[in-house]
């Protein structure tokens, strides 16, 4: 959280909401430790990371989803063990949860 | 579009990490009341819930412990805080301040250790009593510069070093290394090295037994400084020092120069 609150103050500065997704668990290897963040705003415009660059693209569209409304907060996990592996897995063979949530707190 | 309303819990987490101060944030990730947040410092009152007095006085107790640790864990709770029960899940992410770098010695090597030690998080502290050489202008990538002797700066800053922080020493010169090594050994700091030769290192040890270190305290002393990557230069110097720093950290087994022989300057393509 700590590196992306410059880019925080920037965004909320100029009116964009934004999300933050947090890496909250990990099963096996994983790129990040949990409190990895990412931000995205809602010109989906992207700050941090919560993976080696595996999982980010798939990031910034759930980020978007949340803030269009279409999508609740809430863990999402990405990995070899669901579906979304095969889409977006990490290289590193593990499953990363991430807490999807607006920054409306 | 207009600017967002204010959200004042995050403006007190934003304010405390600013302020590099130490502090937790505890978020419902399943459960009832998901997304809720209980923000927890020391010494000073907790802000926001979690939804139940029981639950937030039972995470705000395991969020100070995990803070005072370092450490970031999802945790499973009953509704009211009960133990082994998992109706909620919590995430409590620790924001401890940047652990500290303190290096002893303002020498060329001093420059490139703080440029690595910055990249790698540290606050890092460059001092030296010889204020020729201690200045602003040589060290502008430090956080702070001193001219003190090193036994009377860290005599003033013992009880903030802790097992994440290390005191490099790099002074090369036994009338202010053994002070500096004497001083660090009696604080909790998790590494301490210190620059020099093997033979250098020989006579030295000598001196701190004078000085009164008994092997346990000599024990915590990585000399020669690094790991054997066959370093030469300043740069590649600074990085055979954080690889050791972060080896020890993680418990990792690496070719550390103080279990070594032979000279710790190889020449090229040997």
């Amino acid at each position: 959280m700590r590196e992306v609150l410059d880019d925080i103050d920037r965004w909320r500065a100029a009116g964009h909401r934004v999300a933050v997704a947090r890496v909250v668990g990990l099963d096996g290897s994983g790129p990040r430790d949990p409190g990895a963040t990412m931000v995205v705003n809602d010109a989906g415009e992207v700050a941090g990371s919560v993976s080696g660059g595996c999982v980010e693209g798939a990031v910034v569209s759930a980020a978007l989803e949340l803030l269009e409304g279409t999508r609740p907060r809430g863990v999402i996990s990405f990995g070899y063990s669901d579906d979304e592996a095969f889409a977006v897995g990490l290289t590193c063979g593990g499953t990363i949860h991430l807490f999807l949530e607006p920054l409306d707190w | 579009m207009s600017t967002p309303d204010p959200a004042p819990l995050y403006e007190v987490l934003r304010a405390t990490l600013r302020g590099d101060r130490p502090v937790a944030l505890a978020t419902v990730t399943e459960g009832p009341g998901l997304g809720a947040k209980l923000l927890v410092r020391p010494d000073e009152p907790v802000v926001g819930t979690l939804g139940d007095p029981g639950l937030d006085r039972v995470v705000g107790r395991d969020a100070l412990a995990e803070l005072d640790a370092g450490l970031t864990a999802t945790r499973h709770y009953g509704a009211h805080g009960e133990a082994r029960e998992r109706a909620v899940t919590v995430f409590i992410e620790s924001f401890a301040p940047a652990p500290r770098m303190v290096i002893f010695g303002a020498v060329d090597f001093t420059a490139a250790l703080a440029r690595v030690g910055k990249l790698l998080g540290y606050r890092v502290t460059v001092c030296d009593a010889r204020a020729v050489f201690a200045t602003r202008a040589r060290f502008p990538m430090a956080d702070e510069v001193v001219n003190e002797w090193p036994d009377r700066y860290l005599a003033g800053v013992a009880d903030r070093l802790g097992p994440r922080d290390a005191v490099c020493v790099l002074t090369h010169d036994a009338k202010f290394d053994v002070p500096a090594i004497v001083g660090a050994v009696s604080t909790r700091v998790g590494y301490i090295g210190a620059m020099g030769s093997r033979r250098t290192h020989a006579t030295r040890l000598e001196r701190l037994r004078e000085a009164g270190l008994d092997d346990a305290g000599l024990a915590r002393v990585m000399a020669p400084i690094g790991i054997d990557i066959g370093a030469r230069t300043p740069e590649e110097t600074a990085i055979s020092i954080c690889a050791e720093i972060i080896a020890q950290r993680a418990g990792v087994v690496v070719p550390n120069l103080c279990d070594g022989a032979g000279p710790i300057h190889r020449p090229p393509g040997d």
